[in-house]
């Protein structure tokens, strides 16, 4: 049974996979459905109820502007950051876990004890650090939350690395005059690619979480830019009297971040039969 | 001529937690261009560790002392890089399990390809080319089809002959075979072992052929080394120490092979005892405790390897069967 078929015959993990899809496609074409755009205020409707009025199908925010285009604004604003980063700490990390595992013994042991240092340092504090000293730009939130991002994934490549270093097929490629890059490259990396990509789409999740989190301190995305977190921030200040502004955002990050979680487990099922 | 391969004195030790341990000790050999080597002795004689030395593979924390000489030029201590021009193409070696030796997620053709790419900037056409040829010379079935495949798809047959074939492809001048039949099935043994042949006489490349399974060896080689705790205790002529060995282990060996026309037998012969520990210290004859011709010399003097007054034939045992 292939991968791609065990996966369509999880319920769950296929419904996951088609809001995904869903959400993805309105966050990249949802904003030209609607009259209104991200900025542009509304005095006529401000905090506005959902509704038909002014095609503000979600409703206003404290300063009329749309939550429609605004919220899938937002919601593209994170799946950006969340694969970007994501990106990010897979090339870094499987790299750094690959080289780490191959050449075992001292060198293994530094670099290890390197991204012991690293997690060690409190990440909040890290990331703030950062955008203090780099200023508050969208690319850089990409690269410090994949900087750091890379830590566990290193991990976890290492250590398939090390049990893959040991399979005779290595062998056979060092006695047929290989040299250690073209191994790793051609013969290791490929070879663990399976539990790789399951980490990582456990771990878009994780990012868009940690942005989310980030722009609510309001050290992420500026404004007029919305992510998920800048809205929720929003919203949470007029929780009481227009609760919409809160819930759509959270809704969606909710909804969001659930359907990547079960996606996740659901292609971990499916590549790898040992864990049912 | 200078010999393909040279072994001096060569001494491989593993240093452990518990203390040293010494797979080979003081080993020589040599293999002749051309010509078939058969290396015979039971788990842990040293056999695999040699030549794991010869291609500069012994496992991190191993030691070597002694010489391996290549074509003349020393193995032992060269950089990796040196060491990665010669294994593959010159020196070749085809490994006991052929179920996990190729690498799952490539075809085969890449796989064949990829050793000429790698050795002799040949352009990727060119190598599939030489890939196709290899297969049809190993006699692998639809060899078209088989570079599409993966090796999952392939039988062990079929992936063994696909291990020769890329040992074959640099046209090597050396070709390791440890143990390259013990995966397989009887049937499928005869059809490798006739495939070394046919390859051995199309080309002029040596073969080292590790084995514990005398009638293999018998089949192929011209000469065979027989190995005992990490020792080389005879070493001659295939006819010569099959009919006349001297040592008391080779011809307990021997006695162990089955005779389908021999009458049968309650019990398999087998030879009583255990194999040497490679962590012990050794005084006197390693074989001493499981020899029957043992004698109080035995056990307080290492016998040294000496020439027979017969033909090129030489043995290390005090006490030698009479020839």
């Amino acid at each position: 049974m292939s991968a791609a078929y065990r996966l369509r015959s999880n319920p769950g993990a296929a419904c996951a996979l088609g809001i995904i899809v869903v959400l993805i496609a309105l966050a990249l074409v949802g904003p030209w459905l609607n009259p209104n755009d991200i900025e542009s205020l509304d005095w006529a409707h401000v905090a506005a109820e959902p509704g038909l009025i002014g095609a503000h199908w979600f409703g206003t925010d404290r300063l009329g502007r749309d939550l429609f285009v605004r919220t899938l604004e937002g919601t593209r604003v994170s799946l950006a950051v969340g694969l970007a980063a994501s990106a990010i700490s897979l090339a870094v990390g499987i790299s750094y876990g690959a080289v780490a595992g191959y050449a075992g013994g001292r060198t293994d042991q530094l670099m290890m004890r390197f991204i012991e240092v690293l997690s060690g340092l409190p990440l909040i504090f890290f990331v703030i650090f950062l955008t203090v000293v780099f200023g508050r730009s969208q690319y850089l939130l990409f690269l410090t939350i994949g900087a750091v991002g890379w830590l566990t994934m290193a991990r976890i490549v290492r250590g398939q690395t090390l049990s893959i270093r040991q399979r005779e097929f290595i062998e056979a490629a060092v006695a047929s005059g290989a040299s250690s890059a073209r191994i790793i490259v051609k013969h290791v990396v490929p070879n663990l690619l399976g539990p790789v990509i399951v980490y990582a789409t456990l771990t878009v999740p994780q990012i868009i979480l940690f942005e989310s989190f980030l722009s609510f301190l309001g050290l992420g995305v500026q404004e007029p830019h919305a992510s998920l977190g800048t809205l929720i921030a929003e919203g949470a200040g007029e929780m009481e009297a227009a609760p919409w502004i809160l819930l759509v955002p959270g809704s969606f990050l909710a909804i969001l971040l659930l359907c990547l979680n079960i996606f996740g487990d659901g292609l971990r099922d499916a590549l790898d039969v040992k864990e049912r | 001529m200078t010999p393909t391969l040279v072994v001096e004195n060569l001494s491989v030790h593993f240093r452990q937690r518990s203390g040293a341990i010494s797979a080979v000790r003081q080993a020589s050999l040599t293999v002749q261009p051309g010509e078939c080597v058969g290396i015979v002795g039971e788990s842990g004689s040293g056999k695999t560790q040699i030549f794991m030395a010869a291609m500069g593979l012994l496992a991190a924390g191993a030691m070597a002392k002694g010489s391996v000489r290549f074509e003349g030029q020393e193995i032992l201590g060269s950089p990796p890089g040196e060491l990665n021009r010669v294994r593959g193409s010159k020196i070749t070696m085809v490994f006991q399990d052929p179920m996990t030796s190729l690498t799952p997620h490539l075809r085969i053709g890449v796989q064949l390809a990829e050793v000429l790419v790698s050795h002799s900037q040949m352009s990727w056409q060119e190598a599939e080319r030489a890939a196709l040829r290899i297969l049809e010379r190993v006699r692998v079935p639809e060899p078209q089809r088989r570079l599409r495949q993966y090796p999952h798809e392939l039988s062990g047959g079929m992936r063994q002959r696909v291990m020769i074939g890329m040992s074959l492809l640099c046209e090597p001048s050396l070709l390791i075979a440890d143990e390259p039949t013990t995966a397989l099935d009887v049937t499928v043994q005869a059809q490798i072992i006739d495939l070394l042949r046919a390859m051995r006489e199309q080309s002029r490349m040596a073969i080292a052929l590790i084995s514990h399974d005398l009638g293999l060896v018998a089949g192929l080689a011209d000469r065979i080394v027989v190995m005992y705790g990490g020792r080389v205790v005879e070493s001659g002529g295939v006819g010569e120490i099959l009919q006349r060995p001297l040592h008391p282990y080779t011809a307990e060996l021997l006695k162990c092979v089955p005779n389908l026309l021999r009458p049968r037998l309650d019990r398999m012969p087998s030879l009583a005892g255990q194999a040497p520990s490679p962590s012990s210290a050794e005084t006197g004859c390693a074989f001493a405790p499981r020899c029957p011709r043992v004698g109080e010399r035995c056990w307080a003097e290492r016998p040294l390897l000496r020439d027979s007054p017969a033909a090129a034939h030489q043995f290390a045992c005090h006490d030698p069967l009479p020839a």
